[in-house]
């Protein structure tokens, strides 16, 4: 797989403070690739690097192996960039706004259609952006970062401050685009968010890279323990400290929990004894990984 | 190309949804064109106020001619109370008491407005001498033919006219690049259109032909409504305000993208704009007549955009002068233009 996006020793110095620093990143053909980091990380600076919009004090950020820094021209059309949800011309409604990006691209009329089916929004084609919801402005957003069909698409924390049923419908539509076979580059802090969608996670604190895997391979690698619950009664306590790889018990609001790093012959025990009525099994999550990673401390 | 037409397009649209535009260019600047027709519609023939106590047989027997002249200066009352009269003109309500005794013609006036008093003891006098000279029966040795340099039509809307468009399409240009661009830094709508594969040029042509178009309707607006309601009389070269407005276009708008630039919010540059544009306005005659206000300021505003605009359009579209009284104000605009489009290309910004 041919990697379509590279960086060397990005860094990005703002007086004293180092927000980017030497960050190495590649991402290869067709991945969903997420940057996961806490406010202040340097995310959104590293993006901007990358997308050619800002630029590095060291290093370089390449795109199909071409510079991206200073604006070059000829890598406009191959990648869409979706920037925050109000980026749009004034009292222009849907379908004028997409129209303005089309002709900027040279696309044909209709692709505004294909756009407009895309992320939904057939009933809101003549209402003016101003008068669009929050998950509309958004779903807008990304429809005008794809109407030059681009084969990288970035998204910077595109489904902030959205409701629950709205980011499921945007997770959807995300979803599509990777589908067919666009890289897309993702930032956000929602950890779920980057669990169901992301191929490749990086985790990125204090202008560094701390690591980069798969989601799943990042949360074995923490090897942390899980946890089994059972409502209290279901077996007694001193013989549930007894099964075999059961670490240790407690018992919180009519909730017995054991804690175990093997929890394969730990319910086939509960199993025998009939105790799985209930029963729930939480294993670590991104979330866990990402505190481990980056500290536990509040920031504001 | 594409791009630059549907910038222009999507702009244009942008622009006439806008309420506050229609009202802050249209709408305001033709209240002050309204407001000045009014209120010197009858400027020129202000006419002084004088009683007549009993009878005055110089006024009553003057020819038919020469009495509808004395109407046109005068609005005669008449009174038998001599000391009713004399208050009145104490009062300043009255400019003036007349009486004859005999061939004796006695005027009462007040020392308290004394340009008043002159005229109308030198109206008054004039026309006393001429009631000697009929009397003596002999033709006048001398006559006087007095006769204004302008055109008979040149009332005070034709000064107004042109000034206050002058300041509204300045105002118009200003905002209408200073605006745009501290909005689109902040909704990061420049960064969006950088990351499309789009020229700069075509950004900031889409954006002239956009306040050109806006000028020329300004324009169109504001001859409608001064040569409609308000008998505005164009003369011959008038069209030369095409080419100046372009000029001042060019020019304005170069102000507005350096006040859009050194700007971090709307507000800050609407303000600019305003700190640059009113006192602008003043200084070039857009409000008040430059040819009676002093010296220093006529000099003054050769030294403005806005009053080597003013000027240009005063001369080509009511003055009568030809075509060629555009080319010194338009090529001062253009160099207005180079000059702070050079800046304005330093200071520009795409992102905060």
């Amino acid at each position: 797989m041919t990697n379509v996006i590279e960086t060397r020793g990005l860094v990005k110095r703002y007086g004293d403070l180092t927000a980017v620093d030497h960050v190495d990143i590649t991402v290869p053909q067709g991945t969903f690739f997420g940057l996961l980091g806490p406010n202040g990380a340097g995310k959104t600076t590293t993006l901007e690097m990358i997308e050619g919009i800002r630029e590095p004090d060291e290093g370089e950020a390449r795109i199909f192996g071409e510079p991206v820094w200073p604006r070059n021209r000829a890598l406009l059309p191959r990648i869409g960039v979706q920037l925050q949800a109000s980026a749009f011309f004034e009292r222009l409604t849907v379908d004028e706004q997409l129209r303005c990006f089309a002709e900027l691209y040279g696309m044909p009329r209709s692709r505004i259609d294909t756009m407009i089916e895309l992320v939904g929004l057939q009933e809101k084609r003549k209402v003016r952006t101003e008068d669009l919801s929050g998950g509309q402005k958004q779903r807008l957003s990304i429809a005008c970062s794809l109407i030059n069909d681009p084969e990288i698409v970035f998204l910077d924390e595109p489904t902030a401050a959205l409701d629950p049923q709205a980011r499921r419908n945007l997770w959807d539509v995300l979803r599509a685009i990777n589908a067919e076979g666009r890289t897309v580059v993702l930032t956000t802090h929602y950890m779920d968010e980057a669990e169901i969608l992301c191929d490749q996670i990086a985790i990125i604190d204090h202008g560094t890279i701390l690591t980069t895997d798969t989601p799943r391979n990042l949360i074995t690698g923490l090897g942390a323990a899980y946890r089994i619950l059972l409502s209290e009664g279901a077996v007694a306590e001193a013989d549930a400290r007894q099964l075999p790889g059961v670490e240790s018990t407690t018992i919180d609001n009519g909730t017995l929990a054991l804690t175990t790093h093997d929890p394969s012959p730990v319910l086939t025990a509960l199993a025998e004894r009939d105790a799985l009525q209930g029963l729930q099994v939480t294993s670590a999550t991104l979330e866990d990984v990402f505190l481990t990673l980056t500290g536990r401390e509040y920031r504001a | 190309m594409n791009g630059f037409v549907a910038l222009a397009r999507a702009q244009w649209k942008g622009f006439w949804r806008d309420k506050q535009n229609w009202f802050w260019l249209m709408a305001f600047p033709l209240m002050f064109l309204v407001l000045f027709g009014f209120l010197f519609r009858d400027a020129g023939v202000s006419k002084s106020t004088l009683t007549e106590i009993g009878s005055v047989a110089v006024i009553d027997q003057l020819p038919a001619e020469a009495r509808s002249q004395f109407d046109n200066l005068f609005e005669v009352t008449k009174t038998t109370d001599p000391a009713k009269a004399l208050e009145e003109v104490r009062k300043g309500d009255v400019d003036a008491a007349v009486e004859q005794r005999g061939n004796e013609v006695i005027l009462h006036y007040s020392q308290a407005d004394q340009v008043k008093a002159a005229t109308v003891r030198g109206t008054l006098g004039a026309f006393v001498d001429g009631a000697n000279v009929a009397a003596s029966g002999k033709p006048p040795a001398f006559t006087l033919n007095a006769t204004a340099v302008e055109d008979e039509s040149l009332k005070p809307i034709q000064f107004i006219a042109p000034g206050l468009l002058g300041w509204a399409v300045a105002m118009g240009a200003v905002f209408n690049a200073a605006m745009p661009f501290v909005n689109w830094r902040t909704n990061k709508l420049l960064r969006r259109i950088r990351l499309a594969p789009v020229r700069t040029e075509a950004l900031v042509a889409s954006r002239l032909l956009v306040s050109i178009a806006v000028a020329f309707v300004q324009m169109g607006v504001f001859l409608a409504v001064g040569v409609g309601l308000f008998d505005l009389r164009l003369t011959g070269s008038w069209w030369m305000a095409v080419p100046l407005l372009l000029c001042a276009t060019l020019a304005f708008m170069a102000i507005g993208l350096i006040a859009g630039a050194i700007s971090k919010t709307a507000e800050a540059a609407s303000g600019i704009a305003n700190v640059i544009i009113m006192p602008m306005a003043f200084l070039s005659g857009s409000f008040i007549p430059l040819d009676q206000a002093p010296g220093w300021l006529q000099t003054v505003s050769k030294f403005l955009p806005l009053g080597q605009l003013n000027q240009g359009l005063l001369d080509t579209m009511v003055r009568g002068d030809g075509p060629g009284a555009a080319l010194v104000p338009m090529a001062a605009l253009l160099g207005f233009a180079l000059v702070f489009g050079l800046i304005a290309a330093r200071v520009f910004r795409w992102e905060d």
